[in-house]
C-alpha cells in the first residue's frame, strides 16, 4: 500500500525559498501571484494491508523523522 | 582532557577539529557514527559538513545514527557537548537545543568572517574570554536560526542565547545579520548549558597565520574551565 504526505512550511515560519519563486513567477508575468509556500511530498510504500494502521504509522513517522514540528505542518493525503 | 570527535558521513570539518582541540592541549579520538559507545570523553564535538548530503533536512538522518543515543545520554549527564555548523544542525534534529535552521534568508551559501559578540554569564564555554567581540568564521546555506516567541523569551530568560551577529563595533544589527537569524542569534545553549550549538566555526580561526586567530580564545577557555 501507497501512503502518500505533504509536508510544509508552517504559517509564520519565513519560506526563502518559496519566496525567490514567487518573485519569479512575477517577473515572468504571472502577476496574479501573491504567495508560494515550498514543501515536500513522500510516497512511502508499506508492507502493511490496513490502511488505518498504516496512516498511523506514517504519522509516527512524520512525528520522528519526515516533518521537523517547529517549523513545519505534515499532511498523511 | 578527553574529547571525541564524531564523524559522519559528510562531515568535513572533523580534521580541522582534530587539530584545533589537539593544539590546545585535549587528547582527541575520532569516533564513527556507527559505532554504538562513545570513548570516555570530557567533551564530545559534533563538527561541521554535510552529513548524509543534508538530505531530507541538514541534521536529520545523522541525528538518527546510531551513536546518538550515547551522544544523548552523554549529553544528559551533564556532559559538554559542542555542536558546529552541520553539529548545530545535528543537536537541533536530536532535540538536544531549541529551535530550527532554516534556509539562508537571501538564499546564498556564505562562507566569509563574521563577528559574534558572546554571553558570558553562567557558562563554561565563554565565560572569562576578555575579548567581547570574536570573529569567527561561518560557511552554510542554512543557519538562519529560528524558535518560536514562547521558546525566545524562556531562552532569554535563562541565558540561553550563546552568542549573536554584531558588526566590527560590537553592534547587533539588521546589517549585521547575515543569514536572516531572529535576534541575530548564532548560537544557543540548553537549559544546563553544557550543550552549545553554533554556526560560527572557532576550528577554522585558531592561528595568527590564518584570518583570524580568535577560536583560540574559545578553546583556552573551555579548556581553563575543565581542568
Amino acid at each position: 500500500m501507497k501512503i502518500k504526505v505533504i509536508v510544509t512550511p508552517k504559517n509564520g515560519v519565513l519560506d526563502p525559498q518559496g519566496k525567490a519563486i514567487q518573485q519569479t513567477l512575477n517577473s515572468m508575468n504571472f502577476i496574479d501571484v501573491s504567495e508560494v509556500r515550498q514543501g515536500k511530498y513522500f510516497e512511502i510504500e508499506t508492507d502493511l494491508k490496513d490502511e488505518k494502521d498504516a496512516k498511523k504509522n506514517v504519522e509516527d513517522m512524520c512525528k520522528k523523522l519526515l516533518a521537523n514540528l517547529v517549523i513545519e505542518d505534515y499532511k498523511i493525503l | 582532557m578527553k574529547s571525541s570527535v564524531i564523524i559522519f558521513p559528510g562531515s568535513n570539518c572533523d580534521r580541522d577539529m582534530d587539530v584545533a582541540l589537539k593544539k590546545f592541549g585535549f587528547k582527541n579520538k575520532m569516533v564513527w557514527h556507527n559505532d554504538n559507545v562513545i570513548p570516555k570523553s570530557d567533551l564530545v564535538v559534533l563538527p561541521g559538513g554535510f552529513s548524509y548530503g543534508d538530505y531530507l533536512r541538514c541534521g536529520s538522518i545523522a541525528a538518527k545514527s546510531n551513536i546518538i543515543n550515547s551522544v544523548i545520554e552523554f549529553a544528559n549527564k551533564g556532559g559538554l557537548v559542542i555542536g558546529i555548523c552541520n553539529g548545530f544542525q545535528i543537536l537541533i534534529e536530536t532535540g538536544l537545543v531549541t529551535g530550527a535552521l532554516l534556509r539562508n534568508k537571501y538564499l546564498k551559501f556564505i562562507c566569509k568572517n563574521i563577528f559574534v559578540k558572546a554571553n558570558k554569564t553562567h557558562n563554561k564555554y565563554f565565560n572569562k574570554i576578555k575579548k567581547d567581540i570574536l570573529e569567527l568564521h561561518i560557511a552554510h546555506n542554512d543557519g538562519n536560526y529560528f524558535c518560536s516567541k514562547d521558546d525566545l523569551k524562556s531562552m532569554q530568560d535563562n541565558d540561553q542565547i550563546a552568542i549573536r551577529y554584531c558588526d566590527s563595533n560590537g553592534e547587533i544589527s539588521e546589517k549585521s545579520n547575515p543569514n536572516g537569524s531572529i535576534q541575530n542569534i548564532a548560537g544557543v545553549f540548553n537549559e544546563k548549558k553544557n550543550i552549545l550549538g553554533m554556526m560560527p566555526h572557532p576550528e577554522r580561526v585558531i592561528d595568527n597565520c590564518l584570518s583570524s586567530n580568535d577560536g583560540s580564545y574559545f578553546f583556552e577557555n573551555l579548556l581553563s574551565n575543565m581542568k
